[in-house]
């Protein structure tokens, strides 16, 4: 065995990667997205989207929903130093591949480019909810909600179709039914 | 219409509504109108310290050694970062601080203005929270919830900045009622379930172990003395870490020592060779569990913790238990009374075997060490220091290096919140203000400092506040020229190149003490060590003790990086080969 030349142990074996959506209800104060950002940043986890904003204007409660990745110790990890948090009210945890809820995430795409492209690239978009904010002569601003892969692969493919600026918000959730998470 | 009070005059009935009684600080342009009112407030006391990190662990050895939580007024702007040392280090071994700072006023906040710093940004990620008070009227009940904060759940240190307009508007104050029950999270999550589940994992349990750590003494004293019933009934054997020290005697026979990588050979192998660990309010640090992969291998693991997120983190355990300390062990206390009142003698049989193995480790004696007529011995040195006043109430602070593992490999301690050392953060410059800060909280205890020449010299600064204050601190210097635990890694790890760890131009720490005031006492050899110890006892002033060490000890037995605990390195026939003599020391 090499001799190690630290007084720090090695790193172990790595687990399996995971990604989580994980929801946190904070209450809307100053400071508190750096809060919770922070804890992320400070500890090491990854943060893939963020999607931040009141949802209760009574109550002053804002909706954080954060998708993220790592193995279960460490998205354990994250719910339990959330919670820990004095602004944090719950914290909710749900596996990508998870069906019982729903993922969304908007993304805006401006198209630059003839007539033909433009219309291509509408058909491209047409499953994906498409709706167009604005048109010029020579462009399109389309809006489309989608799974956050579609997206990825939305944006690659309509590269050809003259697309110049892509713009998407972080993915949102909410459980299926009729329950809400308590 | 009732009174109007200024934020400064609420700041101080926040204070006395919380029985606070000693705050440290520094006063600087921000923090004005707060001073400014210290004259009409007589309840509380104010130590003026002269650096902020000096209130920051001054504070923190008052909350030590008192379990009530510590308080510290700072300025605005490098009032508060230099306050930061002191919170991380709080932060990191869970003791209550209130942290007060003043701001530039409200209107200035972003301009950079003078002595403008983002004190909540900076301090957010070592405070367990922090407020900047932006409205007269939420002053009141935010000192009160940083309290609320501080010393519930997991202790820990908070914050409030105070900018000085909000320190000169008025508004009425409301009497504070102190609530029994806190109203913010829950803590005690454990269920008789688990308790059940324990006890049954102790009775089949052949090769147990008691893993307990600093949570227990947060606990409170009551835990303390639990945990020693629990110990006594079940006949467990027990170790303990850094912080936990004092939670059960230290020269009890069922005490294995510390554990960890200075930690005793006994206790290590036991934790390693164990089939049943059951740590209490520790949280498996890297320094106590070295290889994970290999951690502890064999072993059912249970873990009491008040924090949640402090299970599971290092190490996956089989059975959780959340909840505070005292009130576990009491439950299971009461459930082995109930269920197995013999428990002991039942399990006498069982554990025997184990037992007889620990004799063996324990046979090696691994805090033995070669000693010298010619030369102090550090660990010498702590041994005659703890024979000499062990029969007082001593309470020992340390700062960080060798000293402080010698410290608590030879200095046994029988109480809780007698032993104050910086673990989590490993602070250099801890033990000098923190022993100010346990002084000040026990005006006539015997108080040491066991220090090293290097740490003790980054917060020297405060002996001013001990003796302006008259608090006859003792500051026990083991002087061996180097950054000891430094050397001793450069010597292990890094080929002998001891490059930076011995410092060349030392004070005179006797004219030092003079010069302070202080009394200054030199010990060179070992026949004289003793009258020096007694000498320094008896004076009834602050006292600067250069204990002049063989400068090249090493700590031992130690586990070596990437190690698990059954392959610790053993001492003095190592160090033999490895001595640097004469001129060398400032070259290589």
């Amino acid at each position: 065995m090499v001799k190690s030349k630290s007084a720090y142990s090695i790193p172990g074996k790595q687990g399996k990667l995971d990604t989580h959506i994980i929801v946190v209800w904070v209450d809307n104060e100053a400071g508190v997205l750096a809060r919770v950002v922070g804890l992320f940043s400070g500890r090491g986890y990854n943060i893939e989207s963020l999607a931040v904003a009141e949802v209760d204007l009574k109550m002053n409660i804002s909706r954080i929903t954060i998708v993220t990745t790592g193995t279960p110790q460490v998205i354990n990890q994250i719910k339990l130093q959330l919670k820990k948090l004095v602004p944090v009210h719950k914290v909710a945890d749900f596996k990508r591949e998870d069906k019982k809820v729903i993922f969304k995430e908007m993304a805006l795409f401006k198209i630059v480019g003839n007539q033909s492209k433009k219309k291509k690239a509408l058909k491209a978009c047409k499953k994906y909810n498409a709706v167009i904010l604005d048109k010029s002569n020579k462009s399109y601003v389309i809006q489309i909600t989608a799974l956050r892969r579609e997206i990825d692969l939305m944006s690659k493919n309509l590269k050809k179709f003259g697309l110049v600026s892509v713009s998407r918000t972080g993915a949102v959730a909410m459980t299926r039914g009729s329950e809400i998470f308590k | 219409m009732s009174k109007l009070y200024s934020g400064a005059e609420i700041v101080f009935k926040c204070l006395e509504d919380q029985d606070v009684e000693i705050v440290f600080g520094y006063p600087g342009g921000a923090v004005l109108p707060i001073y400014d009112e210290l004259k009409n407030f007589n309840s509380v006391k104010h130590i003026l310290v002269r650096h902020e990190q000096g209130a920051g662990h001054a504070a923190e050895g008052y909350a030590r050694s008192t379990g009530k939580p510590g308080v510290l007024l700072v300025t605005s702007g490098p009032g508060a970062t230099n306050a930061v040392t002191a919170l991380t280090d709080a932060y990191m071994d869970s003791v209550p601080l209130v942290c007060i700072s003043g701001q530039v006023p409200t209107h200035l906040i972003g301009t950079d203005a003078f002595q403008e710093a983002d004190t909540t940004g900076i301090t957010r990620p070592c405070t367990k929270h922090n407020w900047l008070v932006k409205d007269i009227k939420d002053l009141e009940k935010t000192i009160h919830k940083a309290f609320e904060v501080a010393t519930t759940g997991r202790p820990g240190p908070v914050l409030v900045d105070i900018p000085k307009d909000i320190q000169f508007l008025k508004t009425n104050y409301k009497k504070f009622k102190k609530q029994k029950k806190t109203n913010g999270k829950v803590h005690n999550l454990f269920s008789q379930k688990d308790i059940d589940e324990l006890i049954k994992l102790m009775s089949k349990a052949s090769k147990p172990i008691f893993y307990t750590g600093g949570g227990v003494i947060n606990s409170g004293p009551k835990a303390s003395e639990l945990l020693r019933e629990l110990v006594n009934t079940t006949g467990f054997p027990i170790t303990s870490t850094l912080q936990g020290l004092g939670s059960y005697p230290g020269d009890d026979s069922q005490f294995l020592g510390m554990l960890g990588m200075h930690g005793s050979y006994e206790a290590n192998n036991a934790m390693h060779d164990c089939d049943l660990m059951i740590n209490i309010g520790a949280r498996f640090d890297d320094r106590i569990t070295g290889k994970i992969d290999e951690f502890s291998p064999k072993s059912k693991k249970v873990h009491i913790d008040i924090d949640p997120s402090s299970i599971n983190k290092n190490v996956k355990v089989d059975l959780p238990i959340v909840g505070d300390v005292a009130e576990v062990i009491n439950s299971t206390i009461k459930t082995i009374k109930k269920v197995k009142p013999d428990f002991a003698k039942s399990n006498k049989q069982k554990v025997s075997k184990w037992w007889e193995q620990i004799q063996k480790w324990r046979s090696i004696n691994s805090f033995n060490f070669v000693n010298s007529s010619e030369t102090i011995k550090p660990q010498y040195a702590v041994q005659r220091l703890y024979e000499l006043t062990k029969n007082k109430d001593t309470y020992i602070t340390t700062e960080v290096g060798q000293h402080q593992m010698w410290a608590a490999q030879h200095y046994k301690f029988n109480k809780p919140n007698r032993w104050m050392t910086s673990g989590g953060l490993g602070t250099m410059g801890y033990g000098l203000p923190a022993a100010v800060g346990v002084q000040v909280a026990h005006p006539n205890k015997l108080v040491i400092d066991i220090a090293g020449e290097a740490s003790v010299l980054m917060t020297m600064q405060e002996m001013s506040t001990a003796v302006q204050y008259s608090l006859p601190i003792k500051i026990f210097i083991l002087n061996n020229e180097y950054m000891g635990m430094v050397r001793q890694w450069q010597e292990l790890l890094h080929d002998k190149n001891y490059s930076e760890s011995y410092t060349a131009a030392l004070p005179d720490f006797v004219k030092l003490a003079e010069a302070y005031g202080c009394v200054g006492i030199r010990a060179t050899s070992p026949e004289e060590l003793d009258d020096k110890i007694i000498e320094m006892i008896n004076t009834d002033r602050p006292v600067i003790f250069d204990c002049r060490v063989d400068k090249q000890e090493n700590c031992f037995p130690m586990i070596p990086s990437g190690k698990p605990h059954n392959q610790m390195l053993l001492g003095p026939k190592d160090q033999k080969e490895n001595k640097i003599t004469g001129k060398g020391k400032t070259l290589v």
